[in-house]
């Protein structure tokens, strides 16, 4: 393996391998796929957050002219196994994903899709829904996880029981889950703390706002093979989800991963696709494209989780952490599977602390049921615990960063689920940080003030596996099943390229069909690139193996006394016998061996947990509440940049997502669960104008394991934004926030219920 | 998309013609902004679009010194914004030329049409309201005049009948030595509707520096934009200054009737007409060296 | 339903041709050029004018083709991302966006490249505030905006 300094591609900004595509409209997505004989889809969806129904009429919408299809949950058929569950990050139950993809007893949430039609146009597909006739009993909505706990909430689920380790429940509940974790002793925790500070804070449902809305394609073929061409963040788990969800096999399920306009986690399960499907098979065989509109993607997609939370931090006078508690309730939506799991991972991440207790509740309640957010479930407690380590800091008189550097974790130090952290660089970057203009520079000027959070994400794993075929004239493509989200195609050129030592322009590679390429979990958890440097390190190896052995055959040696570097096959004991990379691969066409074809997977890895932090200047207007960012600087441990640009895109991405969550996003609902503010115009996601320029700081400490250390970069970014601007807001103002988004209504009542801050 | 006929007419007359003959139910288009999205949810539903962007008296864009602007109903708001003596003369119009939706929008919308959609929250209303401008509506009966001040007759309803177009909006030479500034609240900086928006208008004797005339106009906070008379009868008169100013928007919610929602709550929105007007007439006074 | 009214003509120029189609007069100029003219470059993002992702220049101008019917454009000259490059000559602000990582997804880019095109037409030296606030009507949710801002504003310091 090359050293750092040798490497030739891998820590280059290399320009995006599809850019072009992209900047000519040629880049093909689920909405732009066309077919002969295409009809058009469009569902019916509740408009009651939570409703019996009665009956379904779709007598009328059937006889329109140009209707083909008209399906309702009684076109599902049977899943044989409802014990499985999907997911990435977030799991879903079958069962559940059945009730979701179409409401059966119950309509569980405004946008619950209730009747689907096909007809010859977009037009007579829309008026046809209006047709459909649907007896709803309309029962009174869960709005919130609180209310959902109470005793005298309705229930979603007559038959969910709370999952807990503790007595199993009597009487039905909206608790799907209650989990508690810990270590140490929280009774001494309290007693040996100078300072213990308290307090409870809630955030409210966020949409991923990718730009493009759920679209595919499906056509159901004579011999009833399946083909779908959809925007998803995976395509085996498509295939998947739903060959279990329609009884189909696997080989009969052909998914086409199309280019995909933003996931963020939210392209997870499948949605439009399972309608697509049975619409194609009701009409006949025509192939079926079914594209969300806005309205549609706020109201039936899964958001990204609420939570009510509180946390108790207590620490000695000389800054020491003594015991750290948080108690989370995170909002499902309409089905079990908040993100619970990596909230109890994320919450106390970056602190280093002998006595933690954690409870976690995965709450419904009626609203979308919610799949990841970049980071899921991270960024709700990393407002929280920020918040509440700012408070702890100031009380024990230490700068918020001191506090920070006092208390950081370590390498072998515990996680909160009790196992051993491998390498990290949390110091490292915090040492940045203490560096760095953005901290050090004088903040002058009246209601300004500065922030700081950090943030932990641990990453997934999963299984990931590339292909390299070596074509006879040297050239080489990479086959891959691993959805390109934002730059894979670009990270696994240079990636192969780096370990075949080849040019870089004589390396394609082709993101392929699910029948095409070997099984590849999907694009999410900070995993792609940084797993497929593993799995391409072993394609590669693997494919120059083979070549070796071509080589060997040639020169007439065994092939392990073959070396390769730099398109060069020689014998170690004879330097002078030597072939080229263009002869061995043009040979291996015409000789004994074969094609050269290698193939990398990976399964077990270990994580390689990543730290983020930011730090922000902020201007509140004290007349209006209103927030203005001056200065935003993320910094974050990388492990090792593999493309610098694309790394610095992600950041600045995700914290751009955890600046709206801060500050204007969350699903505005009635009093009867029903969402108010289902477009862009009055979700609020930032725009250009709403931003400073959004500077990067990287820290490289490689991570335990792979070829160049590399850690997942996507995720933990969206982790500290809300914290780092609430301690902002503070530093400002005097008052501290509790409530996400922190718009300038509520900033502004929070002003004046304190005698306008400070 | 529920089907409509479209037509495109290049005379006055023939629009007049094509909306008489709708039975009441066509609706002219001027940008679509509005329109194009409201039949793409089913909230009208014409049978008959009349595009008036082709007819020459529509595209009028003229400023007369002793009579005023006149603003055809096709113009677009950046073409408003960008003439000369809106720039000079107008300045709070040329502020909401460029504050309606995005560049994209600015680009077709026009004032005329915003007036038509009559939103409570309609950012070019306020400005409007405080140059005393007039609509020139003209349909199968002919044409008439309507002060800007009597145009409104709910939120998304007008004095129009359903067969009448709207012509021109005039809007009267503003009063010597005056100033008139429109500031709108919003929680991003751009793309927004109004949660609040205040424009003022002063005009001061220069000799006395006392104010002559005073206009206040808000939007979002009252089923259609209104008037703050209150608060313009405490600055006529006196010489302006911050105590009077403050005096002023402090009247200004006795105005207001506003509505709890999506944007804003009735409190919020009453604290933002006091400092949205208040900030507005600071800077008519600094436009006016004072 | 929608028998009852008939399909009007349009004719108007589509990046430098002669196009003729009959179109429904309640087909967006957005839905003429992706369902008619296959010119699937233009993306649809949110349907109602806040997110750019339509957008296409019009005599100069840049609209949200979501929020203009087709037969709008009749005897107009339209503009779509497919019309930008010369050949394979890419325009300056599309080799800018390449250059400077100024796209993930790539979905708000057509939009994205058009709005700044139309903008640099119109203002070839603007300051950063001034760029901001000209292509505020087009979201881009991956980027967080620094690349595209610093892609555009590189063509302007050229």
């Amino acid at each position: 393996m090359a050293t750092v300094q040798d490497r030739k591609y891998v820590g280059q900004s290399i320009e995006k391998a599809d850019a072009l595509e992209r900047v000519t409209g040629r880049a093909q997505y689920g909405a732009d796929v066309f077919m002969s004989g295409m009809l058009y889809a469009k569902a019916l969806r509740s408009p009651h957050a939570h409703a019996r129904i009665k009956s379904i009429d779709t007598s009328k919408a059937e006889k329109v002219e140009g209707v083909k299809a008209v399906i309702t949950h009684k076109d599902l058929p049977v899943p044989s196994d409802t014990a499985t569950s999907f997911g990435g990050e977030l799991m879903i139950a079958l069962k559940d994903l059945q009730k979701l993809t179409m409401a059966h007893d119950k309509a569980l949430f405004d946008g619950h899709t209730v009747a689907v039609v096909a007809a010859t146009s977009l037009d007579i597909a829309e008026y046809a829904t209006s047709l459909i006739q649907v007896d709803y009993e309309v029962l009174p909505p869960v709005a919130d996880v609180v209310s959902a706990m109470d005793d005298s909430a309705a229930l979603l689920h007559e038959d969910l029981f709370t999952k807990t380790l503790g007595e199993p429940p009597t009487k039905a509940s909206n608790v799907a889950t209650y989990l508690e974790d810990g270590r140490g002793d929280m009774d001494q925790a309290w007693n040996d703390a100078d300072v213990v500070v308290e307090d409870t804070y809630d955030t409210l449902m966020v949409h991923q706002g990718y730009l493009e809305p759920q679209a595919c394609v499906a056509r159901v073929d004579g011999d009833g093979t399946v083909n779908i061409w959809t925007s998803n963040q995976g395509t085996y788990n498509v295939q998947r989800q739903l060959s279990a969800l329609l009884d189909l096999p696997q080989d009969k399920m052909i998914v086409t991963p199309m280019e995909i306009g933003g996931g963020f986690g939210g392209k997870i399960y499948t949605i439009l696709e399972p309608l697509a499907i049975l619409l194609s098979k009701k009409s006949g065989g025509a192939p079926v494209k079914m594209v969300m509109d806005r309205n549609e993607v706020f109201r039936g997609t899964g958001p990204g989780s609420p939570a009510h939370l509180t946390v108790k931090v207590g620490a000695k006078n000389d800054g020491t952490i003594t015991g750290c508690y948080v108690r989370m309730v995170y909002d499902a939506g309409a089905f079990p599977g908040s993100p619970i799991a990596g909230a109890t991972v994320v919450s106390f991440g970056p602190y280093k602390c002998e006595n933690m207790k954690l409870e976690a509740f995965d709450v419904v309640t009626n609203k979308p049921r919610v799949q990841a957010y970049r980071a899921p479930g991270g960024t709700p407690v990393g407002f929280a615990v920020e918040t509440v380590m700012d408070m702890v800091a100031e009380k024990v008189g230490m700068d918020p960063l001191q506090f920070r550097k006092h208390n950081a974790v370590v390498e072998g130090d515990l996680m909160t689920n009790n196992r051993p952290l491998n390498s990290i660089g949390l110091t490292e970057m915090l040492d940045q940080i203490e560096k760095h203009p953005s901290w050090t520079s004088p903040l002058e000027g009246p209601n300004r003030g500065r922030g700081l959070a950090v943030g932990f994400w641990l990453g997934a794993t999963l299984t990931s596996s590339s292909v390299i075929m070596v074509h006879a004239d040297g050239t080489v493509t990479v086959t891959t099943g691993q959805v390109d989200l934002t730059g894979i195609r670009t990270t696994m050129k240079q990636m192969a390229a780096e370990e075949l030592q080849i040019p870089i322009e004589d390396v394609n590679v082709r993101v392929v069909d699910t029948n095409s390429a070997p099984y590849t979990d999907l694009s999410a958890g900070s995993r792609s690139t940084w797993t497929q440097s593993i799995a391409i390190q072993r394609a590669a190896e693997n494919a120059i193996s083979q070549m070796k052995a071509h080589a060997a055959e040639q020169l007439k040696v065994e092939p392990e006394d073959v070396e390769y570097a730099d398109r060069r096959f020689w014998v170690r004991n004879d330097p002078e016998q030597a072939m080229g990379w263009f002869d061995v691969a043009r040979n291996s066409v015409r000789r004994g061996e074969g094609p050269v074809c290698g193939e990398g997977s990976v399964t077990r890895v270990q994580s390689a947990p990543t730290f983020g932090a930011n730090v922000v200047d902020v201007e509140v207007d004290p007349g209006t509440g209103k927030v203005k960012l001056l200065r935003y600087t993320c910094f974050q441990d990388v492990g090792c940049a593999i493309n610098p640009v694309q790394v610095e895109g992600q950041i600045q991405g995700g914290a751009v997502q955890g600046i709206g969550w801060s500050l204007y996003e969350y699903y505005h609902y009635d009093d009867k669960g029903v969402m108010r503010n289902p477009s862009l115009l009055d979700y609020r996601m930032p725009t250009a104008l709403d931003l400073p320029m959004i500077d990067i700081v990287l820290t490289e400490k490689p991570a335990s394991e792979g070829p160049y250390g590399a850690r997942g970069v996507g995720e933990v970014p969206i982790v500290p934004p809300p914290g780092a601007i609430a301690n902002a807001i503070y530093q400002a103002t005097g008052v501290r926030m509790n409530k996400l988004p922190m718009t300038p209504e509520n900033v502004f009542w929070a002003l004046k219920d304190n005698g306008n801050g400070k | 998309m529920r089907p409509f006929a479209f037509v495109s007419p290049r005379t006055l007359d023939e629009a007049v013609q094509a909306m008489a003959g709708a039975g009441g139910n066509a609706r002219a288009l001027a940008g679509g902004s509005d329109l194009v999205d409201q039949m793409r949810v089913g909230r009208r539903t014409p049978s008959l679009v009349v595009d008036i962007k082709n007819i020459p008296d529509m595209q009028r864009l003229e400023y007369i010194p002793e009579d005023g602007l006149h603003i055809g109903a096709g113009v677009s708001c950046t073409r408003t914004g960008e003439y000369a003596p809106v720039v000079e003369h107008y300045p709070s119009i040329k502020e909401v030329c460029g504050l309606i939706g995005s560049t994209q929008i600015q680009n077709r919308a026009s004032i005329a049409g915003n007036v038509c959609n009559s939103a409570p929250s309609g950012d070019t209303i306020p400005p409007l309201l405080t140059y005393d401008a007039r609509c020139i509506v003209v349909g199968p009966n002919g044409r008439r005049e309507v002060p800007i001040a009597e145009f409104f007759a709910g939120p998304g309803q007008n004095v129009m009948a359903a067969d009448e177009l709207l012509l021109e909006i005039v809007v009267p030479p503003p009063p010597a030595n005056s100033s008139g500034r429109y500031l709108r609240f919003i929680p991003r900086e751009e793309m927004d509707i109004a949660v609040a928006g205040a424009a003022s208008m002063i005009a001061v004797d220069p000799a006395s520096k006392r104010c002559t005339t005073a206009r206040i106009a808000l939007a979002s906070v009252a089923p259609t934009p209104v008037r703050a008379r209150d608060a313009e009868a405490v600055l006529e008169g006196q010489v302006v200054n911050a105590d009077v100013i403050k005096a002023a928007s402090d009247l200004t919610p006795n105005a207001t009737s506003p509505i709890s929602d999506v944007r804003g709550s009735v409190e919020y929105r009453k604290e933002l007409c006091k400092v949205l007007t208040q900030r507005t007439l600071e800077h008519c006074l600094a436009d006016l060296g004072m | 339903m929608e028998q009852t009214i008939r399909k009007a003509p349009l004719q108007c120029r589509v990046n430098g041709e002669n196009v003729e189609v009959l179109v429904k007069p309640w087909q967006t100029l957005l839905e003429v050029l992706r369902d008619e003219l296959r010119l699937t470059g233009t993306k649809e993002g949110c349907s109602n004018g806040n997110c750019g992702a339509c957008t296409v220049i019009i005599d100069g101008q840049a609209v949200d083709s979501c929020l203009t019917l087709g037969l709008e454009a009749d005897g107009h000259e339209v503009t779509t991302i497919e019309g930008l490059a010369d050949g394979a000559e890419l325009h300056p602000v599309q080799r800018a966006f390449m250059e400077h990582g100024a796209l993930q997804c790539g979905f708000c880019t057509p939009g994205f490249i058009m709005s700044a095109k139309a903008f640099l037409d119109k203002h070839p030296n603007p300051t950063e505030t001034e760029l901001r606030t000209g292509i505020a009507g087009n979201l881009c949710r991956c980027t967080g905006y620094d690349k595209i801002i610093k892609a555009i504003m590189s063509i302007t310091e050229k």
